[in-house]
């Protein structure tokens, strides 16, 4: 008896040790994107961003020293499943941050939230964690995936574009932009075409919507898709004609391939890089002066997760196993925004202004995005309501 | 469906034909001649793309440029894989092969994304051919009109090499009986390195042709190579006439069934359905074709004459 309290003061002691040394130690931070691959664009640009906000601080966020450990999901759920199951069982990090699409965050989404530890999502953001399967864990620094899609709707709307065609890949993604747009643009949807995701070529398809003439056209095409259709849209001599409004298609990761075929192409987020705030402009000349290229809205999302986490373990001075004081700070969300204002929603997912962008020359003369007008003020999400939190 | 749209259409799908023929034409002889199962056909389009916005891009957006380096790249690119690489598996079997090319996949994959990065490369077409040209009162993009017209004269070229000189009768002879062939005394070496940098050099000329369409991109050889792998089983192995033929009704039978497919189908099925089952169908619609061919004449539709 006398032996076994021994032995548990000792441990006690040792766990206290422990502690202290911990204290010391740098906070881990799990860092899991898409990093290789055609995707591969997406996740450096989270990347970048993020570390230019810890390598300006001297390492540290907070104020207090952190340790990044990068990881690549490469686009497989159950690659990322194992990264973040390592990274929380034998890292024991208490943030992961990142996660570039939105089938690898429904993957990590339990493990981590229901590990007790803090997500910070800087880019994909599928319906179910913005409504039921929401967790107090989690916060999103970019927007709900349906966001970009209404803001696009709402413009047509205000345009008083009569009739539209809808097209996208056919994937569950594809037919979410298409059903977010829907949600806002009250006009006739006079045809909604769905390609197969792997299908490089458009021709058929353009030559059908030529035929049909209608007021505009929506379209969701991400990454090389969105290279190929830009391309064959202006090809075919659409572009000055039939008015092409865009959810991820003339982005960052897309512009420097699609290049001048791209010019007045619209497209719908909530963030560009001519922003006129001092904190996105901060953000914008550093990134160009540290990498050579303007950066993409991934690069913002990301860019502004690392100042949320900046904001908030100095707010508890380091001290993130205060889980819920660490929460209260990461939902006060106590910084500089690149969008302008910011706050968490009860979902912790972004209430935030939509912009409308149309692509063209900045003033160096490179194409880029240009902001137009702003259809949906403090906008939040459809499924916020629906998350009990 | 207007006649204007249907012929179009009908352009559209005669485009990705010859596309599809400038590969399936190299590949096909590779098949044919050597025996050879090279997946890394691909591989050398991708390259030929590459190079061709590469040249592109160094020499202010020229396209002459592009072609200049892309075609005899490729085929140099072409030549040094096959030295090197794939020589020492002619006489394995064809596991080793496919295994061994598709290994060449990966590297190629690997090593665009270590020189140009993972994001896709810019080119653009000449700006000739940026507008649209005028078909019988038909608005079409000049770009993929240059292409048909380009594809059309390789096929030319392709039978007059072919069939009219004498490095055309050895690769005929080679594609009808190959140990004959080395027997009488010729060089099969030198014959299949030939085959094999004339089917590079097309693949390259495919590459670039494709460059301002496509998004120039690591792995953009993948579904062409399937689509190629179609054209040439649906043709005929080794024959260069299977090749154009088999390429273009490919070409035109895809394109064909996603334009008019879900249209089709929304005459008796309701409009939801037929939307998520019209591309479904469309894209099976060749593999559908390839089956039957394969289930009716095992050769292919234009068979190598032997004996």
């Amino acid at each position: 008896m006398m032996r076994n309290l021994t032995r548990l003061a000792a441990a006690a002691c040792l766990a206290l040790a422990a502690g202290a040394v911990q204290a010391q130690a740098p906070i881990k931070i799990g860092f899991v994107a898409e990093l290789s691959g055609p995707q591969g664009a997406l996740g450096q640009d989270q990347y970048d961003a993020f570390m230019m906000v810890v390598e300006r601080n001297g390492g540290r966020l907070g104020g207090v020293p952190v340790q990044v450990l990068r990881e690549d999901s490469q686009l497989k759920p159950d690659v990322a499943t194992q990264i973040v199951q390592k990274l929380i069982e034998r890292e024991r990090v208490p943030i992961i941050t990142g996660i570039t699409f939105s089938n690898i965050m429904m993957a990590v989404h339990k493990p981590i939230t229901e590990a007790g530890v803090f997500l910070i999502g800087s880019n994909g953001g599928p319906a179910p964690i913005a409504g039921a399967q929401c967790s107090p864990f989690q916060f999103i620094t970019s927007w709900q995936n349906d966001n970009q899609a209404e803001v696009v709707g709402k413009y047509a709307m205000d345009k008083g574009y009569k009739r539209v065609i809808g097209m996208a890949p056919n994937y569950q993604a594809g037919k979410d932009f298409i059903a977010g747009f829907k949600r806002f643009y009250k006009g006739e949807v006079i045809d909604e075409i769905y390609t197969p995701l792997n299908q490089p070529d458009f021709a058929a398809e353009l030559a059908q919507v030529a035929a049909k003439r209608p007021d505009a056209i929506y379209v969701f095409y991400p990454g090389g898709l969105g290279v190929n259709f830009v391309r064959q849209y202006q090809q075919a001599g659409l572009l000055g004609r039939i008015p092409l409004l865009t959810t991820s298609t003339t982005d960052g990761s897309t512009l420097p391939a699609q290049g001048e075929a791209a010019l007045g192409v619209v497209s719908g987020t909530f963030w560009g890089p001519d922003f006129n705030n001092p904190a996105s402009k901060r953000f914008v000349d550093e990134f160009e002066a540290k990498f050579k290229r303007i950066p993409s809205q991934y690069a913002a999302q990301s860019y502004d997760a690392a100042l949320l986490l900046d904001s908030a373990i100095a707010k508890v001075r380091g001290n993130v196993a205060d889980k819920n004081a660490f929460r209260a700070a990461l939902k006060a969300a106590d910084f500089q925004s690149v969008r302008g204002s910011f706050r968490f929603n009860n979902n912790h997912f972004p209430v935030q202004d939509q912009h409308i962008f149309e692509v063209a020359k900045d003033a160096k003369g490179r194409v880029s995005l240009k902001t137009v007008t702003t259809p949906l003020k403090n906008h939040g999400d459809a499924y916020a309501s629906q998350c009990k939190m | 469906m207007t006649t204007g749209l249907l012929l179009t259409q009908l352009l559209n799908g005669l485009q990705l034909g010859v596309l599809l023929f400038l590969l399936s034409a190299g590949l096909t002889l590779v098949f044919g001649i050597m025996n050879f199962v090279n997946l890394s056909h691909g591989s050398l389009y991708m390259m030929g793309a590459y190079f061709a916005a590469a040249g592109f891009n160094a020499f202010g957006g020229s396209f002459l440029a592009a072609a200049l380096i892309a075609v005899p790249g490729t085929m140099l690119l072409g030549v040094l894989v096959e030295r090197i690489a794939l020589s020492t598996l002619y006489t394995r079997d064809h596991l080793d092969q496919v295994l061994a090319t598709f290994g060449l996949i990966l590297f190629f994959n690997e090593v665009v994304r270590f020189i140009w990065g993972p994001a896709s490369v810019y080119m653009n077409v000449p700006k000739a051919l940026s507008g649209t040209v005028d078909l019988f009162g038909l608005a079409y993009p000049s770009y993929r009109f240059a292409i048909i017209v380009v594809g059309l004269l390789v096929g030319v070229a392709l039978y007059a090499i072919i069939h009219r000189t004498r490095v055309g009768m050895l690769i005929r002879a080679g594609a009808s009986n190959p140990d004959m062939v080395s027997a009488l005394g010729v060089n099969i070496k030198g014959l299949n390195l030939t085959v094999f940098a004339l089917g590079a050099g097309l693949a390259g000329l495919a590459g670039l042709m494709a460059g301002p369409i496509v998004s120039v991109q690591a792995g953009m050889g993948e579904p062409i190579l399937i689509l190629t792998l179609v054209v040439i089983v649906t043709g005929g192995i080794g024959s260069i006439r299977g090749a154009f033929y088999g390429a273009l009704i490919v070409g035109v039978v895809d394109t064909m069934g996603r334009a008019l497919l879900p249209t089709l189908l929304r005459e008796f099925l309701e409009r939801s359905v037929a939307q998520a089952v019209g591309p479904a169908i469309a894209s099976m619609l060749i593999y559908l074709l390839m089956a039957a061919v394969l289930a009716w004449r095992p050769q292919g539709l234009f068979p190598v004459k032997h004996g």
